[in-house]
Parts: C-alpha cells; sequence; structure tokens
C-alpha cells in the first residue's frame, strides 16, 4: 500500500492579522491539517523573498504567507510591499520550474480564523496533488552565501 | 559558543497534553536537541502559575541557562509573563522565545501523533531562534500630557471630565457643532425613565467651563502623526461664521432667519431647523452654526437677516477654516454609532408608510422639545394613535443586515412602550424575538410593562402593510406577523408603527480607523485589543476606544468605558514614560550604498537620509519595528531586532528539523 504523501507548509504570519487569525481559529477549535508550521513576523512587509527559497530549498513543499488585508495593515501600508514582491517572486519560481501552486498569499484579518483554517485545509490539499517538490540540490542550496566585509567608500 | 538552553513546555491541564505528548516532547527536546544546546527539558501541568515560572526561575540560577524556550500558550497571552520570569532570575527577558503549541497544535488537530511531531518541531523551531536572541532593552519614551478624545458624545464627555479633574489638559473634538451626541436626542433613558437631556446637560455644562478641556466643535481630525507618547494631530475647523468671542448665545439670528430646512441630523428628518442654528436649545458650546449650502446670503448673496439683527456684531460670513496641530501623548476614540436606516427592508414601510417610525424619530416624537413638544402623534401632527405596535430586532440578529443583536433596542422598545400608553392610551403591542434584559433594574422593567398591559406577541414581523384583507384594516396600518407562541400567522391593525432599529458603526468608521492606525472588525466596529479582558484598548499604543464605537451597548456601559479609558490615559501620564518594545531597524553605515530604497518604504518617516555621507539612518523613536526596509535593502545594510534575517532563517531549518543528527528525527 503505498504511503500517503505528507507536504510540508512553511506559513509566514504576520503578528497583528494572521497571526492571530490562527490564534483564533485555536479558540474556536477550528480543524486543519498539521502540515503547516507558522513562523511568526511583525509584518508580512518584512518578508524577505529569500526566506521563501531558502523554505522550499530547505525541504518545504509548498509556502503561504499571510498578512492583514490592503488597506488594514497594522503599520498602514507594508502589506503592499509584501503583495509587489510576492508577484515578482512567482514569476520568478516559475521561471525556476517550481509550480505556481506551491507558493500562496492569503489575506487573513484577526477576525478571521475561520477563513484561515479552510485556505490552509486547501492549500495543503493542492500541494498534496503537486506532490513533493524534491529541490535538486536541497542542502547545498540552502546555505546562502557569507555576507563580504564592508567595502571602502570612495571619497 | 553554545548557548545553555531551557525548554519548558506547558499542559495547560488538558488543553495541550490531551492531544501532545508533552512528556515525550520534553524527553525529545532533551535528547535530539541537546547537541544544539539544550541542557534541560521539563513539562509542567501549567507553566504560567507561579510554579511554572519558579521552575524556570530556579533552573536559569542553578543551571546557568542563558536562553528559555517556552511551549505553551499563544505568545499573544502570556510572552509578559515568561519574559517576566526570566528578568526575575537575572536573564535579559528578550532571551526567552515563546511558541504556540496551544492555539496552533493541540486546539487545531486532531491527531494525536501528528501533533504530537508538529510540536517537536514547533519546538525545535524555537531552539534554533533563540540561539540568535540578543539582549534588549525596552525603548523609554515620554508622554505628553495632553489627551484628544475624538467623539462629544456621553463616553467621550465621561472620559474628558475624568481626565481634565485629574488636572492634565484635554481636547475634545466633534464634528457636530455642538456636543452630547445621541444621547441629546433621546427623550427618557431606561429604566429609570430620567429625562435623557436632565442628566446630560450638567455634564455638557461641566465639560464647557472647565479650565482643562478645549473643546473643538464643528471640527474634524484630518491628520495623525507621531506614536504612542507623541502624536501630531491635524484638526480642521469648519467656519461656523459665527465670532465664538462676541456671541453671547442670544439665540435672536435663529429667531430672525427666514429659512427653514428640515433638520435631518438632530430631528431625525422629522423637524425643521434654520439656516443658522443650534442642533438643540442646551447646545455646548451655545454659539449656533451658519448651513452654508443652504443659507441665502451663500446661495444669492441676499438676506443677511441674522447679521442685521446680532446685538454684538458676531455674524463673521468672511470667517474661514482653520487647520489647527495639537500635540497629544494619548487618543481616545468616542465616535459613537449610525442608527440602521430601516428602509432597507423595504416591507417595513419606513419612507412609503407615513404611519411608520424609526427608533430616533419616534424619540424626538415623545421628546419636549420635538417638533410636537412631546405629544406622541401620527405624522399628519394631529391624530393621536389608538394602536401602536413597536417592532423589535429591526436590521439586527439579521444575516440579510447585521448579525449581531443591537443589545439596547429591547429596553429602547419597553420604554417607547410605557410611553406610548403613558401618554396616549392606546393599545400597545411589542413584536419581539428574545426580551434582552440584562442589567440593573432591566428585567423589573419588562415585569412592569407586562402588568402596564402591554401586549407581547413572540415572533419576526413578515411585513407591515396598508393594504387590507377585512373591513377592520380599512385605513390602519396592518402588521403581519406568526406568533410562535400560538402558532398562527396574524394580521393586527394598528394606527403606528414604531422600528426599533438597530446600531451600526459609522458611516466612516473605516476610513477614521485608518487614520488613527487601528483596525474595524468583520462588522465595523473598532477592534479592542482583548475582546474580554481590555475592550477599551487597541493593538496600536496610545489609541484607547470608548462606548458604542467599540460595539453597541447601553448609556451605564458607555460611560464605565469613557471612564476606563480615561483611567487608562490618566495612568500613562502619571507614568511619565512608556516601555516600547525594541523591535526596530537600524542601518549598519558601512553597508549601506545611500540607494535610498529604505526611505520610501517607511510610512511613518523614521528613515532619514544624510546627504553628506550619503548613507540612511533609522529614528529608533519613529521605527515601529515592521520590518519593510530590513526585506528591502538590496545590500543588506538593515537589520531587525528580534526578527532578524538569522532570527527567521533558523527558525525555518528548526521547524523543518534539518539543525538535528540524521539519525535522531
Amino acid at each position: 500500500m503505498t504511503e500517503v504523501f505528507e507536504p510540508v507548509i512553511i506559513g509566514f504570519t504576520c503578528n497583528w492579522c494572521s497571526y492571530r487569525a490562527a490564534d483564533l481559529a485555536g479558540i474556536g477549535r477550528m480543524k486543519y491539517p498539521p502540515n503547516i508550521r507558522l513562523i511568526r513576523l511583525m509584518c508580512s512587509g518584512r518578508l524577505d523573498p529569500t526566506f521563501v527559497l531558502k523554505a522550499l530549498a530547505s525541504g518545504a513543499d509548498g509556502v503561504m504567507i499571510s498578512g492583514c488585508h490592503p488597506g488594514e495593515c497594522h503599520y498602514l501600508e507594508q502589506n503592499y510591499k509584501a503583495m509587489r514582491r510576492y508577484h515578482l517572486l512567482k514569476r520568478m519560481l516559475t521561471q525556476m520550474g517550481v509550480e505556481p501552486g506551491r507558493v500562496k498569499l492569503v489575506w487573513a484579518s484577526a477576525a478571521e480564523g475561520a477563513r484561515l483554517a479552510s485556505e490552509i485545509t486547501k492549500m495543503v490539499e493542492e500541494v498534496r496533488a503537486l506532490g513533493p517538490l524534491n529541490w535538486p540540490t536541497a542542502g547545498a542550496a540552502a546555505a546562502l552565501p557569507e555576507k563580504p566585509a564592508a567595502l571602502e567608500v570612495p571619497a | 559558543m553554545t548557548e545553555k538552553i531551557g525548554v519548558y513546555i506547558c499542559h495547560c491541564g488538558s488543553n495541550i497534553a490531551g492531544t501532545v505528548d508533552c512528556p515525550e516532547v520534553s524527553r525529545w527536546a532533551a535528547e535530539a536537541l541537546k547537541a544544539r544546546g539544550v541542557v534541560v527539558a521539563r513539562d509542567y501541568k501549567f507553566m504560567c502559575s507561579s510554579l511554572g515560572q519558579e521552575l524556570i526561575e530556579k533552573d536559569i540560577k542553578e543551571l546557568g541557562l542563558t536562553r528559555v524556550v517556552v511551549g505553551a500558550c499563544s505568545p499573544h497571552l502570556h510572552e509578559p509573563t515568561f519574559r517576566g520570569a526570566c528578568g526575575r532570575a537575572g536573564l535579559n527577558p528578550y532571551l526567552c522565545e515563546m511558541v504556540s503549541l496551544r492555539e496552533q497544535v493541540s486546539w487545531v488537530h486532531t491527531d494525536k501523533a501528528a501533533a504530537t511531531a508538529k510540536a517537536k518541531a514547533v519546538v525545535s523551531g524555537g531552539v534554533e531562534r533563540v540561539i540568535h536572541h540578543e539582549p534588549l532593552e525596552s525603548l523609554r519614551v515620554p508622554i505628553h500630557p495632553a489627551t484628544l478624545i475624538v467623539g462629544g458624545g456621553i463616553a467621550g464627555i465621561q472620559a474628558a471630565l475624568e481626565i481634565a479633574d485629574s488636572g492634565t489638559p484635554v481636547y475634545l473634538v466633534e464634528r457636530e457643532p455642538s456636543i452630547g451626541g445621541h444621547m441629546a436626542q433621546f427623550d427618557k433613558t431606561f429604566p429609570t425613565l430620567d429625562c435623557s437631556a436632565c442628566i446630560l446637560t450638567p455634564k455638557m455644562v461641566t465639560v464647557g467651563a472647565h479650565p482643562n478641556i478645549t473643546m473643538l466643535t464643528y471640527a474634524e481630525v484630518t491628520n495623525v502623526d507621531g506614536f504612542v507618547g507623541n502624536f501630531a494631530v491635524t484638526i480642521r475647523q469648519k467656519p461656523r461664521y459665527v465670532k465664538a468671542d462676541l456671541c453671547n448665545g442670544c439665540a435672536v439670528c435663529e429667531e430672525k432667519c427666514p429659512k427653514k430646512v428640515v433638520d435631518e441630523v438632530f430631528e431625525a428628518g422629522l423637524g425643521y431647523r434654520k439656516v443658522i442654528y443650534r442642533p438643540f436649545a442646551q447646545a455646548v458650546p451655545k454659539y449656533p452654526v451658519i448651513d452654508r449650502e443652504n443659507c441665502t446670503f451663500f446661495l444669492k448673496g441676499t438676506c443677511k437677516a441674522c447679521e442685521k439683527f446680532c446685538p454684538t456684531g458676531a455674524i463673521d460670513f468672511e470667517q474661514k477654516e482653520e487647520i489647527i496641530t495639537i500635540q497629544v501623548g494619548n487618543i481616545i476614540l468616542a465616535t459613537g454609532f449610525d442608527l440602521f436606516d430601516a428602509r432597507r427592508i423595504p416591507q417595513f414601510g419606513l419612507g412609503r408608510l407615513p404611519n411608520v417610525f424609526s427608533s430616533l424619530e419616534f424619540e424626538r416624537l415623545c421628546n419636549a422639545a420635538g417638533p410636537t413638544n412631546g405629544r406622541v402623534v401620527m405624522r399628519d401632527g394631529v391624530t393621536t394613535p389608538r394602536a401602536v405596535g413597536i417592532v423589535h430586532c429591526v436590521g439586527s440578529r439579521d444575516k440579510h443586515y447585521n448579525n449581531y443583536c443591537s443589545s439596547i433596542c429591547c429596553m429602547q422598545s419597553l420604554k417607547f412602550a410605557h410611553l406610548v400608553e403613558e401618554r396616549t392610551g392606546a393599545t400597545v403591542y411589542n413584536f419581539y424575538i428574545d426580551m434582552r434584559t440584562p442589567a440593573k433594574g432591566y428585567d423589573e422593567f419588562y415585569q412592569r410593562l407586562l402588568e402596564e398591559g402591554v401586549i407581547f406577541i413572540r415572533g419576526r414581523v413578515a411585513e407591515v402593510t396598508d393594504v387590507p384583507q377585512r373591513p377592520e384594516e380599512e385605513g390602519r396600518l396592518v402588521v403581519q406577523v406568526e406568533d410562535t407562541l400560538i402558532g398562527q400567522q396574524r394580521r393586527i391593525p394598528l394606527d403606528m408603527v414604531i422600528l426599533s432599529a438597530g446600531l451600526e458603526p459609522r458611516h466612516d468608521a473605516k476610513q477614521v480607523a485608518k487614520m488613527f492606525g487601528i483596525s474595524c472588525s468583520a462588522d465595523g466596529w473598532y477592534i479592542e485589543k482583548h475582546p474580554k479582558l481590555d475592550p477599551i484598548a487597541t493593538m496600536t499604543e496610545g489609541i484607547y476606544i470608548a462606548g458604542v464605537a467599540q460595539g453597541p451597548k447601553d448609556i451605564p456601559a458607555s460611560v464605565a468605558q469613557g471612564a476606563a479609558a480615561a483611567a487608562r490615559v490618566m495612568g500613562r501620564i502619571q507614568q511619565k514614560e512608556i516601555a516600547l518594545e525594541p523591535v526596530r531597524a537600524s542601518i549598519d553605515e558601512t553597508r549601506c550604498s545611500g540607494c535610498r530604497i529604505c526611505n520610501n518604504m517607511c510610512p511613518f518617516n523614521a528613515i532619514l537620509y544624510h546627504a553628506d555621507k550619503a548613507v540612511s539612518e533609522v529614528n529608533p523613536a519613529l521605527c515601529q519595528g515592521c520590518g519593510t526596509c530590513v526585506a528591502a535593502c538590496p545590500a543588506g545594510a538593515i537589520s531587525g531586532t528580534v526578527f532578524s534575517d538569522q532570527q527567521v532563517l533558523s527558525q525555518l531549518e528548526g521547524l523543518l528539523l534539518r539543525n538535528l543528527q540524521p539519525a535522531t528525527v
């Protein structure tokens, strides 16, 4: 009997809205699959696209990015910056051969626990259908290059 | 150098332990993460209890722990608790990391094996992350002693009086020409049947005369800059066309003004006002306002009757709007509500059938200073009704309109029933779903109405119609309702129907919230920091909410919230400074190339550019710690405390269990 593939999804949530939405889902005892593991950031604008790449390169099969709805960011407009980065990142990932369904942006306000739970459930199934990512050079690609020592700025 | 990490897994009674095998997670952490620096791992029933915290404190002192990871409920609940425990034991509080095993694991998953495996991964992520934590000190910022209160209704008035009485200055901004809010429109208040104006106006007068309160009426906030302790607020003072320093409140101008318009605001469209007007006789401040859009002088260049008759020469048609900027340390939003527009429910006939009234219209009808001097009469202004129906829950408890209960309408409907009976002797029907009379004296009021002979019919009204089906319905209104207690449809002929419409957030609540940097819930009310334990604070430090703006409630609850918000503000002012979370960005000058991409990223204008050195710099007082600039910098020159790249990436490694020796997964 073949084992069911259990995808691992990393979720980046913002402290004010989506992390609280996840908390609300918990308080409401709403159920979603355990395949997602959440990382808390202060804001979706903090999300460096490198984080998404590192997650996929380190063994995650999918990444969910979540933040406050546009217009409701706790820091006013930073989720718009997250949105811009996400669209460019998606294009880049597609060019690298990563299926677009593996990285998803979901806005969730602090009141939308049920919605976040259902989005997570949906995404787990979508990534399960895509199968494991098997990033070809997992391990070697995961280490980011060392930052160069500071350069002298010519006067 | 390896850190010495202590891992603490909370059972939270059975909340976590019921799904996650806590002793197993603790045992695993001690073993599998030993190479990562974990020197001790414990599990305990209630980590947040004093005994639980003492476990951590003891280990820090005896084992020389340099880092602590607690796996328990949400950090939003107990992060301060565990940081406090570390602080007491001599470990910098920011060297403690809390991970959620409850809201995000045990409460949302059913498969125990999978939940336990995930719990291990989450703890592993926490351990990897905490290694890269640095000791930090909270930022202390001074609190400006002045307070801004937006909204001059009963909640705002209460807050203003309490803060002003404590000796610090208050600015009270109100967009209408007078303070008082909706409470000034009511006739009597439940359950005491106190005259609303009689209990409100003394407070209004005290506000107007208070040396510590600066009232800015007929004014609106247009911009808010800064942060807690240090807000710069821009206010647009609309022109009254009356000079306040000359006006003595004699109201001759109002008397002599030849033009009347329908008063849509205070009289709820039921009565008239003059073009130069005070909203009501006891208005505070007493200075009238010229309604520019309807004024004959502004429209056609003629009249000026007010100017001719004014004894002090206070009319000034040249008056311009003024832009005022004030500095305050804290802000309370008490902006109140709008009434649900019952015309959205066409089958109830408001606006179409003349003798259907909304609750605010009926308040004005009852009010002795209203358009009928308090006589309860039909729309013709003359006829006394013989039978009156009052419909509860109009636009509330209804998924087609607002799903929530508006809290006050049952009591209001009972009050209406009493007033109608008392003034007209009419037969009164209340059409209700449930009778919600929870507070002091409320149920006794209901029992009194039962004894007064009001007829209560339990059922949702299907429609209010003037189309008769039987002779006794000719020329009258008919309410069609299912009387659920007898299980039959009924048609009740009436002369007047009052719709107890629900409360809704102000039509511009979302824009106001955005301006102050807070959010609204799905229903549109301002979101409080915690619905049970902190209903008057918001997620934004320095901004508080009070009254119906936070959610439907009655007058005593609004007053209590106004006082609560005032107490919170007074506490801050008394402390003179506040400790802010040291989540901040900083720029490494040696790496910055001066590309200035970060400058425009910051919505708080916290990043300055030094043209002489061609580098940017973050102002830690203005920085709110969102981290967008950290992610944006192409040179990686900006780092953020508490959410640095290294911390996030390490947590990622830990979550994916890539930090373990291959054999121990």
